[in-house]
């Protein structure tokens, strides 16, 4: 059973819908218990890290996060979960989960593309991924392939080798994080087509290394 | 860098999808949720229906088709016609649509707009825009004047004024129809779309007058949109989404290629 975690952080209905469609039970879930059952997790999410943190608190779910962490449960943060499971998020000034080292930050108002006009904020719509390492979860996917974004913040680990992939929008920032029994990523694979529930299908069947 | 999205755009009524020549004369031309895998399959980036079913009792058949939706194809699509308050909108999302989009409701009550960009955040609001051009006069300086109900009525309204004013109150993305090309099939129009593009900070989807996919390249250019919306050319078979994409991603116009 796949718990996806319901934490009053948007619809989440897309993620169970894309799950089901590839023939994986699932369960939207308020609680922590189930949660920590789970053969694997999923924790979505839109909107904004401060309400977010306060709601995860309130179901217990942050512990939950960490003990599944510890346990080597498999974890796909998907948007604002990706950007949950960092120590601290600059929207709201935030403490976050913790369980990757780094900060959630801002797009500067400003930035630019390579003709020096100014991008849009939030960073909305398809783009691509380039791959920093090989990973279980994004295998068989080609390098065209484009995602599904909707964010004006973007996770910014600590340590390097915990990105899995980059995605240029007047910067460079991670889109994937990879780190231990966690893959997360600041795109929606469940509406980003065929590639995204390949990945979806990907992590569904991940063991990670212990 | 993000793709340049193409949106084809499906009306339907009473659970079936039309598509209407300048809002007269529509006629039934499929169902709605094979279409959407149709397109879905051939690389569109997301997709925007119109329910433009005339009576209040059949809306719960929109939803029916809206969950169908959901459950067929995995890429954002967005809802509009007949969204009138918030919880109008809730339960739109909640049968899985992306986005809604409003129009003539938020002319009517602004405050639709702040309310649903404070309910489900401002990338959920998209503001459907129709426009006419009509000459610069005092109450409409840029020219272009916003009209309901199909382009019959005029409100007297500045369309680059409203834009601005909706982006203020939390619209995440500005849907923009120009009555005068819509249904002419002889091309966008330019100079709205990048009057209206090059001063919001809101992702702007052209609208209106795609006959052939030259007319995209130029709206996506010159026109500064960030998407456009097709529906003839691609509905009765003139034109695939892929031909399309091809066509642009040969003109150097950057758009997803796989999927």
């Amino acid at each position: 059973m796949i718990a996806i975690i319901d934490y009053d952080a948007g619809n989440l209905t897309s993620v169970a819908r894309a799950v089901t469609y590839l023939g994986y039970e699932n369960v939207v879930t308020r609680d922590a218990r189930q949660v920590l059952a789970a053969e694997r997790i999923i924790f979505p999410g839109v909107g904004a890290a401060g309400s977010a943190m306060t709601s995860l608190k309130q179901l217990g779910m942050d512990i939950a996060l960490h003990d599944a962490f510890q346990r080597g449960i498999p974890i796909l943060g998907i948007c604002l979960g990706t950007q949950i499971i960092m120590k601290y998020s600059e929207e709201n000034e935030t403490p976050c989960v913790g369980l990757v080292p780094g900060t959630v930050r801002a797009f500067s108002p400003d930035i630019r593309d390579a003709d020096g006009a100014r991008l849009k904020i939030p960073h909305m719509g398809w783009n691509r991924i380039e791959l920093q390492q090989e990973h279980p979860v994004l295998a068989g996917l080609k390098p065209s392939d484009e995602f599904y974004f909707v964010h004006g913040y973007y996770p910014d680990p600590l340590h390097a080798d915990h990105i899995v992939g980059k995605t240029r929008y007047g910067i460079e920032f991670a889109s994937v994080i990879g780190y231990r029994n966690i893959i997360a990523t600041q795109f929606h694979p469940e509406k980003s087509g065929h590639p995204g529930l390949n990945l979806l299908d990907n992590f569904c069947h991940w063991t990670p290394n212990r | 860098m993000l793709s340049k999205r193409i949106i084809p755009c499906l009306d339907v009524r009473n659970g079936k999808t039309t598509k209407g020549v300048q809002f007269k004369g529509n006629i039934d031309i499929g169902d709605p949720v094979e279409m959407a895998r149709f397109y879905y399959e051939n690389g569109a980036d997301e997709i925007v229906f119109y329910d433009i079913t005339a009576s209040s009792d059949k809306r719960g058949i929109m939803l029916d088709v809206v969950r169908r939706v959901a459950e067929t194809i995995f890429i954002p699509f967005s809802v509009g016609g007949g969204i009138r308050t918030v919880e109008d909108m809730r339960a739109v999302l909640l049968a899985g649509a992306e986005k809604i989009s409003v129009n003539s409701a938020a002319i009517l009550n602004p405050d639709l707009i702040s309310q649903g960009a404070r309910a489900f955040g401002n990338q959920c609001v998209v503001l459907g825009m129709d426009v006419k051009f009509v000459g610069k006069r005092p109450e409409i300086p840029s020219g272009y004047e916003m009209v309901i109900n199909g382009g019959r009525r005029p409100m007297g309204m500045d369309a680059l004024e409203w834009a601005q004013r909706a982006e203020s109150l939390g619209a995440g993305e500005i849907c923009l129809n120009s009555i005068d090309a819509d249904g002419t099939q002889d091309g966008y129009e330019i100079s709205l779309t990048s009057l209206i593009s090059s001063n919001v900070s809101i992702p702007v989807i052209a609208s209106g007058g795609a006959g052939k996919p030259e007319h995209l390249l130029d709206v996506l250019t010159r026109g500064r949109a960030d998407a456009a919306l097709v529906a003839s050319m691609v509905h009765y078979g003139a034109y695939s989404i892929s031909e399309i994409k091809s066509f642009l991603h040969s003109n150097g116009v950057k758009v997803r290629t796989t999927w």
